[in-house]
């Protein structure tokens, strides 16, 4: 028997390589803080305990291990700031992207629109009611499946407009490194750069009302000549009018 | 003097006219520990739904109601009850007042809680069903969407929150006027320093709520659009709003637990406590740092790249005066004489899982990872291991270490350790698995989810379990204690290293106390 996952995906954007690593880093930093109190703590309740004769000193002060503990906190602190902001600047440059896809999230269904391609499509839960019930197995992606997943090309920054029709919803999908909150009345852009085709599947990511566990995302990264192709079949027929 | 026509009232009407800060700070005790109950119930009920994916017990939208209910009430109706009812008993006994300051408005402000719940219970069995909308009621799904009983949760609100303010106002005036002639700022307990840092919290931020609560009132009934963008609203604006009050909210379930710890700590270890005047300029640094750090709950809302910087680094800033906090600690015990009493135990506890939570935070602090842990389980057990290892764990050992003093009773100190062992392997096997499910992709708040997160599921399960069933040995120990016939002859000074003026009375502390101001030393 293997494991469940226990950790973040490492995922497959430069952006989530960079969370992932931001992740780690500061995991470890608490870490090492972390045995370092404990072991502190741990001699003292060993050593200093009344069933062993310790007798309480009776300093209750000194400035020089004051200002020690209050600065190398504050020195650890910005050593992470700094990573910390160069990653979430890059976030946030939505510059000389390629395509453009608008995701509107509804209660309980994600729209996704190819603005450039002009494709549109719901994307719905295709898990069977009865295995939600418990009445059937259940498959592999019970729950992260769907009839329409959402297409995108590998090796390709891709613009995302997400917004929603009616409450707030989330698009977050963990190996894309992607997490931006649908909400109706703004319009949030963010990115993504798919280096790995493959199928990566997230869930709604704020609560929605009763089916907010049942909106889940499915994206399939394809090569770019498989996505032109996909782009070919879905495209919507040009209206004979214009000849 | 003769003061024997002083003696508490007889029945039912002593416990409905009380003025006597004693018996309203037992009062507000009882209250928590009802609403312990109540919503410990609700969240097994969660914990069973999340047994196994798809179907257990209940339907999504009662799952929903159970997540809100539970969180609110463990919010409004124990933790902050709990620290109210340490307030009263205390703060009078500790600066050596003979009661508040305003001790009828103090009646108020408990009994307009009793009421507050059970509007809120009720809507549980409302047409349309209770408030489903999380604890945090975003609008629009609060306001557009939310059922019918939304109206009554938004009084209920207001009732609990006037309740705080009154409360919050009246340990603000006690601790000004009431003081000991010669009890100076820096000879102020510790606790009652946490608790009027605290009060300043509260008296700034829930009349923030109140308006938020209003202003969704207005949305809902009186053709407003705050919150609703169709309208020319904003939703952003309601989180905003919000967490303007939900951020410092959070501390004023912590800080008084701060000041709990701070006095039970030197106590064990027969040392006073490390850096005293660093502790309070820590504690009033959070207080000032949780006014102006709440866009950290709205990383992914999309906010420019200026203001998450901003945040980010104020919030990671918390980490200073917190570690300062934790750091004194370990040298107040460090070369003491420490000895493992169950208030102690909890002390202990408190202080290791809390850094444990304090390290998640400092996680949630970085922008960029705080997107992938929003909204999923790893922020569950964060603010788990806060507010269970923090607030409750404070809560914990203060009624185990001041239950003497208050009944004149001792508790069974080997159920006490029973109970301090059971609930912290519970609570770790409940939460520590719900890190790994998050940073693994299962998102909060879903009934159901995808089959790789079953294992930790279920072991959260089984943990939750413990943990509940655990606190019936509390409600024993503390029961029978307060309820016994008799007096055990315990020293005034029940602790032999405790310090303070709440130690130089009788243990049972008597109806009335410091009628004439007492000698500080
Ligand atoms: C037996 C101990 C406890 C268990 C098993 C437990 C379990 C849970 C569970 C399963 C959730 C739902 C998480 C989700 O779906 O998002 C939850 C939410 C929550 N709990 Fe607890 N909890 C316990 C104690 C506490 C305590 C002591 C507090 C506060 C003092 C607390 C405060 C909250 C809050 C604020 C929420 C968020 C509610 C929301 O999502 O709106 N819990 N708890
Ligand atoms: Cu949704
Ligand atoms: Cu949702």
């Amino acid at each position: 028997m293997s494991l469940p996952p226990m950790n973040m995906p490492r995922g497959v954007t430069p952006i989530s390589h960079d969370i992932y690593n931001l992740h780690m880093i500061t995991l470890y930093i608490c870490c090492a803080i972390g045995v370092a109190v404990f072991a502190v703590l741990f001699y003292t309740l060993i050593k200093h305990r009344r069933s062993q004769g310790a007798k309480a000193a009776s300093f209750h002060g000194n400035t020089l291990v004051e200002i020690i503990w209050t600065t190398i906190p504050i020195l650890i602190l910005v050593a992470l700031a700094i990573p910390a902001t160069i990653v979430l600047s890059r976030i946030h440059n939505t510059d000389k992207s390629k395509l453009n896809i608008k995701i509107t999230g509804y209660q309980w269904k994600w729209g996704y629109e190819y603005l450039d391609q002009g494709i549109k499509f719901l994307s719905n839960l295709s898990t069977p009611q009865a295995q939600i019930d418990g009445v059937e197995k259940k498959d592999l992606h019970f729950l992260q499946e769907v009839d329409h997943p959402m297409v995108v090309p590998i090796n390709q920054k891709i613009r995302l407009l997400v917004t929603s029709d009616d409450v707030i919803h989330d698009w977050w999908v963990p190996e894309l490194g992607l997490k931006q909150d649908a909400i109706p009345g703004y319009i949030n852009e963010n990115w993504i750069y798919v280096t790995k085709p493959g199928t990566y599947r997230g869930q709604c990511g704020e609560l929605c009302g009763a089916q907010h566990g049942f909106m889940p995302i499915v994206v399939k990264a394809v090569t770019a000549d498989q996505f032109k192709q996909w782009v070919k079949a879905h495209q919507p027929k040009k209206q004979g009018a214009s000849v | 003097m003769s003061h024997d026509h002083h003696g508490p009232a007889k029945g039912l009407k002593r416990w409905l006219f009380t003025t006597n800060h004693k018996d309203i700070g037992t009062l507000y005790l009882i209250l928590s520990l009802v609403m312990f109950f109540v919503a410990g119930t609700m969240a097994l009920v969660i914990r069973v739904e999340l047994f196994e994916p798809s179907k257990v017990l209940v339907s999504p939208q009662f799952f929903n109601q159970m997540t809100t209910m539970h969180g609110l009430i463990m919010v409004f109706g124990v933790v902050m009850p709990a620290m109210a009812g340490l307030a009263n008993w205390l703060i009078p006994l500790m600066i050596g007042a003979p009661d508040m300051a305003l001790p009828r408005l103090n009646n108020w402000s408990f009994w307009l809680l009793p009421f507050a719940f059970s509007l809120l219970a009720s809507t549980l069995f409302m047409q349309g069903g209770g408030p489903d909308f999380g604890w945090t009621f975003y609008a629009p799904l609060s306001t557009t969407y939310g059922p019918k009983s939304t109206d009554f949760f938004i009084f209920s609100v207001h009732m609990m929150g006037i309740s705080s303010i009154l409360a919050a106002l009246n340990i603000v005036v006690t601790i000004f006027n009431m003081r000991a002639p010669e009890m100076t700022w820096s000879k102020l307990p510790i606790f009652v320093w946490s608790w009027l840092v605290t009060a300043f919290l509260l008296l700034g931020v829930m009349p923030v709520l109140a308006g938020c609560v209003t202003m969704m009132l207005m949305d809902r009934h009186f053709h407003t659009s705050f919150f609703n963008a169709a309208g020319g609203g904003d939703p952003v604006l309601f989180q905003h709003i919000f967490w303007f009050f939900g951020h410092p909210e959070v501390y004023i379930l912590i800080l008084p637990g701060f000041g709990v710890i701070s006095e039970i700590i030197p106590t064990f270890s027969r040392k006073k406590l490390f850096g005293f005047h660093a502790m309070v300029y820590a504690t009033v640094a959070i207080a000032f740092l949780a006014f102006i750090v709440w866009m950290h709950h709205m990383f992914t809302t999309g906010a420019p790249l200026g203001a998450q910087l901003f945040f980010m680094y104020s919030t990671m800033l918390v980490a200073v005066p917190t570690g300062v906090k934790i750091f004194n600690w370990v040298a107040t015990m460090y070369r003491g004489s420490i000895t493992l009493e169950t208030p102690m135990l909890f002390a202990i506890g408190f202080l290791i899982f809390f850094t444990i939570g304090g390290f998640s935070g400092l996680m949630l602090a970085i922008v960029p990872a705080d997107y992938q842990y929003r909204g999923s389980y790893f922020v569950v057990a964060h603010f788990h291991y806060v507010l269970i290892a923090g607030s409750l764990f404070s809560i914990m050992a203060a009624v185990y270490y001041w239950l003497p003093k208050w009944s004149g009773k001792m508790y069974s100190e080997c159920l006490g350790k029973w109970h301090f062992w059971l609930t912290m392997i519970g609570m770790n096997v409940t939460f520590f698995p719900l890190h790994f499910v998050g940073l693994a992709g299962m998102p909060r708040r879903i009934p159901d989810y995808a089959l790789q997160f079953t294992d930790f599921n279920q072991l959260a399960t089984i943990g939750a379990f413990i943990f509940g069933f655990s606190q019936l040995l509390f409600l024993y120990n503390v029961m029978v204690t307060a309820m016994r016939k008799g007096q055990d002859n315990l020293p005034d000074k029940v602790w032999d290293g405790a310090h303070g003026l709440e130690w130089t009375i009788p243990s049972a502390a008597p109806y009335h106390t410091f009628e004439t101001p007492p000698h500080v030393e």
